[in-house]
């Protein structure tokens, strides 16, 4: 909403086929009191306990609003852990603190093992093809269920005798039919990484006290007035922001306006040093600005020389070829170096 | 990236127009590429949803599946996709010319000359980008193991005749489009990335429409802007201007125009089940035609601006000059592209699920044979590409200033002259360094000798010494012309023009432990058993 207030609208959504076909894959993977999707937790990740005969307890979790739900769900993870049995909890609530502020997360399902032990199931709708995936879905899914298991750590904490599993179960559809096939993921080191960067995040709070007194992101407010608001919040735009984040369009197009060269790729801004802005560069380069003894700058120099020599190098090789209309030796450095 | 590329996006960005990334073309295009831009069904695995394919730019030939869950549906447009498809692979495929070819004899085990076949030219199939290549790949991989009626009468869902050889051709062409440097099937995305150097980053040059904006930006418009309008612009309906070059299509497509089109045919479709007399019949057969043709145009417009921008894309690549070691790494499609229709013809299973050890070795080596081999030659035939490879100090252009012949020291001495050329680069030199320079399209071998005037100051000319090691005829002296002259200017390479592959593998049956161990006695027959069918199967 905001990001259409600004004029920057995001393309983003989902399509209905993609979401139906996702809802029906998930239905039947969980049809029966979760059967097929506790068979296959067994069998990837069984480890010696008794194989769940049916008798699956699958707790009702449902109550009003997201703490009422985080709450029944801690008490059907107590329950459940003290039963000592199989529990498939299916969609229950977490809840998690980010930057500050509580956030909450809804797992597809967590199994509950006789031993204690909690598992994290992740459904996902993208097929497992001669048992490999695409990776980056993979991957993607793997963060998502770090999460969940950050959050589930924090009740396995006041919860005795139990422990949250570091490998999280993904089912997905076997090739090209809509059976479940599922592989173990191991989300250690995701876990590690969203870890670290929740403990890294500025506050929300902190953000809010440096804003200017009244600053609002009402996204009712006029365009000019908006955009001040969100120009308070200092962005840290890259490219890999377009597929994850609704202002990513605007921030692109300040990031662009400013002549920032990480609009380019976060790795450009590595190999250019000091130099932070597409005019700085270029000046540089051309010799017009920055200090020949860095050595960016003098690598840069030598790089728009070598350019320049090449491109016309080869012109005068084209305009050659032209005027003796022979066939072209096409840029044989040989060639091109005697022409000049 | 290399800063050389990034000074060039830089000046993309200032310039608001994309900058050339080569001089010359580093892949092949045949005369009649076949162009093919698929759509598929968001959130199922190969379920397409239609395509246009063809030679003629002006006559595109338009493939749709009206509900993409009907398997036959899905059957119909595969078998007409392999009659689209196949006829242009089978023209290139009968055109041969003689060649010969190194083969081991298995008994002796020397190595002889064997005279075969050789296509003259191989079917080349284009799409609009990465994401095309993979949906070929898995479009080969759903229709390689299928059984048609022919093949076993007793099969459930038979598949079309010539399906299951479309999806081992697809797979081949899938599987080939890995190997670096190769042309069988290029997406124009990767073609024009190659070439132009754009102002926005990589992530967002795989979108087609805003890269040819920068590329080609309309008049008095810049890159950014025309790529901007290509990302979000929408029309009156919200339809983006310039729908995404599949196979995805945009979710604002599916939920507000396609499916209810979909639904619309589904209950055409269900009242036709119904028609209790044939008038009613008639009319409502008449009504499900409608809906199909509603579909069909709907998927018309959402494809007909990627067929276009691939056209565009081509003709904009048709007018750089060909690199002239393009020829060559073409010529190796060809045998590939001749391989694989020999093994079709000798009746050999599909291609397996999954390599064994032995073969995943071998693409493995050779991939990075190729890859060695094409940064290789685009620096050989392009001045811009070696000037990065200058700036990395893998190559350098010098003049010969003095020629000293020198001789070996054996029985029957060899011309071993030494060259003093003199260069302001600094390339990574040590003591014995191999050098390399083109003569006449051959690689020269020279080593380093030594600075002539100790070691190098940071910059101003230097003179180097070289002895040329190679190429210069079996007499005393040199043949002539193999000698640099002086005053000649010369770019000498460090790395080699030519890849050596790396040492042999074993055979299959003598796979190590390490790596599995040998397959099976029951592997080939498990590598070609169909998938097992189910009623609800997508595809």
């Amino acid at each position: 909403m905001l990001a259409t207030a600004l004029g920057s609208p995001a393309p983003f959504g989902q399509s209905q086929f993609a979401f139906m076909r996702g809802n029906a894959f998930e239905a039947k993977v969980k049809a029966d009191g979760g059967a097929e999707l506790l068979r296959l937790l067994y069998e990837r990740l069984g480890g010696g306990a008794e194989a769940p005969a049916g008798d699956a307890a699958t707790p009702d979790l449902s109550a009003a609003g997201p703490e009422g739900r985080a709450a029944r769900t801690a008490l059907a993870l107590r329950e459940a852990t003290a039963a000592g049995g199989w529990a498939l909890l299916d969609h229950p609530m977490l809840a998690l603190e980010v930057a500050g502020s509580p956030a909450y997360l809804e797992p597809d399902a967590v199994v509950v093992h006789p031993d204690g032990r909690w598992t994290v199931v992740e459904i996902k709708s993208f097929p497992m093809i001669d048992a490999s995936a695409d990776p980056s879905k993979v991957g993607a899914a793997a963060r998502q269920a770090a999460v969940y298991v950050l959050a589930l750590e924090r009740v396995a904490a006041v919860t005795e005798g139990a422990e949250v599993g570091h490998q999280v179960l993904l089912v997905c559809p076997k090739d090209f039919s809509n059976l479940p096939t599922a592989s173990v993921v191991d989300v250690r080191k995701q876990r590690a990484v969203t870890r670290r960067q929740l403990t890294r995040l500025t506050r929300v709070e902190d953000i809010a006290a440096g804003l200017p007194e009244g600053t609002t992101f009402d996204p009712a407010c006029p365009p000019e007035e908006l955009d001040a608001a969100v120009a308070a919040v200092p962005p840290a735009y890259a490219p890999e922001c377009l597929a994850a984040c609704e202002l990513a369009f605007h921030c692109r197009a300040r990031s662009r306006a400013e002549g920032a060269v990480e609009t380019l790729g976060r790795s450009v801004r590595g190999e250019l040093g000091g130099l932070t802005t597409v005019a700085g560069v270029l000046a540089a380069a051309a010799g017009k600005e920055g200090d020949p003894a860095d050595p960016t700058v003098a690598a840069l120099r030598r790089a728009a020389a070598l350019r320049a020599e090449a491109l016309e190098s080869a012109e005068a090789l084209r305009d050659g070829t032209r005027e003796s209309g022979s066939v072209p030796r096409a840029g044989a450095p040989e060639g091109a170096a005697a022409c000049r | 990236m290399s800063l050389i590329t990034t000074l060039a996006r830089l000046e993309a960005v200032d310039t608001g127009r994309a900058q050339p990334l080569a001089t010359v073309r580093h892949r092949h295009l045949t005369d009649r590429p076949l162009v093919l831009v698929p759509l598929t069904t968001a959130g199922e695995a190969g379920a397409p949803l239609g395509a246009l394919v063809g030679t003629d730019r002006e006559a595109p030939r338009l493939l749709a599946v009206a509900q993409p869950r009907d398997r036959d549906l899905r059957f119909a447009f595969l078998a007409e996709l392999a009659e689209a498809v196949l006829p242009h692979i089978e023209a290139y495929a009968d055109v041969v010319e003689p060649a010969e070819r190194n083969e081991t004899d298995p008994a002796t085990g020397k190595k002889t000359k064997v005279e075969v076949e050789l296509c003259t030219d191989a079917a080349q199939l284009i799409v609009p980008s990465r994401a095309g290549v993979e949906f070929v790949r898995l479009l080969g991989r759903s229709m390689r193991f299928r059984r048609t009626a022919e093949d076993d009468p007793d099969t459930p869902y038979p598949a079309p005749a010539r399906v299951p050889l479309l999806g081992r051709w697809l797979t081949h062409y899938g599987e080939r489009a890995r190997v670096p440097g190769s042309s069988l099937l290029p997406a124009v995305t990767d073609l024009l990335n190659r070439h132009w150097a754009t102002g926005q980053s990589s992530l967002e040059d795989q979108h087609l429409g805003a890269l040819l904006a920068w590329i080609d930006p309309p008049a008095g418009s810049s890159g950014a802007e025309a790529a901007l309008r290509a990302e979000l612009a929408r029309d009156g309906e919200g339809q983006l201007l310039c729908p995404p070059a599949g196979p995805a299509t945009d979710p604002d497509f599916d939920n507000r125009l396609l499916a209810p089109a979909i639904e619309r045919y589904d209950r055409a479709r269900t009242a036709l089940a119904s028609a209790e007399d044939g008038l009613a019949a008639d009319a409502r057969l008449g009504e499900l035609s409608a809906a199909e043709r509603e579909i069909r145009s709907l998927l018309a417009r959402v494809m007909l601006p990627t067929w276009d921008a691939v056209w565009r894309g081509l003709d904009l690549l048709r007018e750089l000059p060909e690199g002239s070691r393009a020829e060559d790494r073409w010529t190796r499609d060809r045998w590939s592209f001749t391989a694989h229709r020999d093994r079709v013809r000798s009746g050999e299973p599909p291609q397996p699920r999954r390599d064994d050890a032995v073969t995943a070795a071998q693409k493995l080596a050779s991939r990075e044979t190729a890859q060695a081999q094409l940064e290789a030659q685009e620096a050989l035939d392009d001045p811009l590409v070696l000037a990065g490879r200058r700036l990395a100090g893998e190559a350098f252009l010098a003049t010969v200033s003095e020629v000293e012949m020198a001789y070996t020291e054996s029985k029957r001495p060899s011309p071993r002259p030494l060259v003093t050329v003199r260069t302001d680069e600094r390339p990574h030199l040590g003591e014995r360094t191999k050098v390399y320079r083109s003569l006449e399209g051959k690689p020269q071998t020279a080593e380093f000798v030594r600075y002539a005037d100790g070691p190098p100051a940071d910059d101003g000319e230097i003179p180097l010494v070289l002895r040329i090691l190679d190429r210069m005829g079996r007499g005393k002296e040199p043949a002539p012309g193999s000698v640099p002259e002086p005053g000649e200017r010369i770019a000498w390479t460090l790395f080699e023009h030519d890849q050596r592959g790396g040492p042999k593998l074993p055979d299959p049956e003598e796979t190590p432990w390490t790596h599995g161990g040998p397959p099976g006695a029951d592997a080939a027959t498990r590598a070609e058993r169909p998938d097992p069918v189910t009623p609800e199967d997508l595809l």
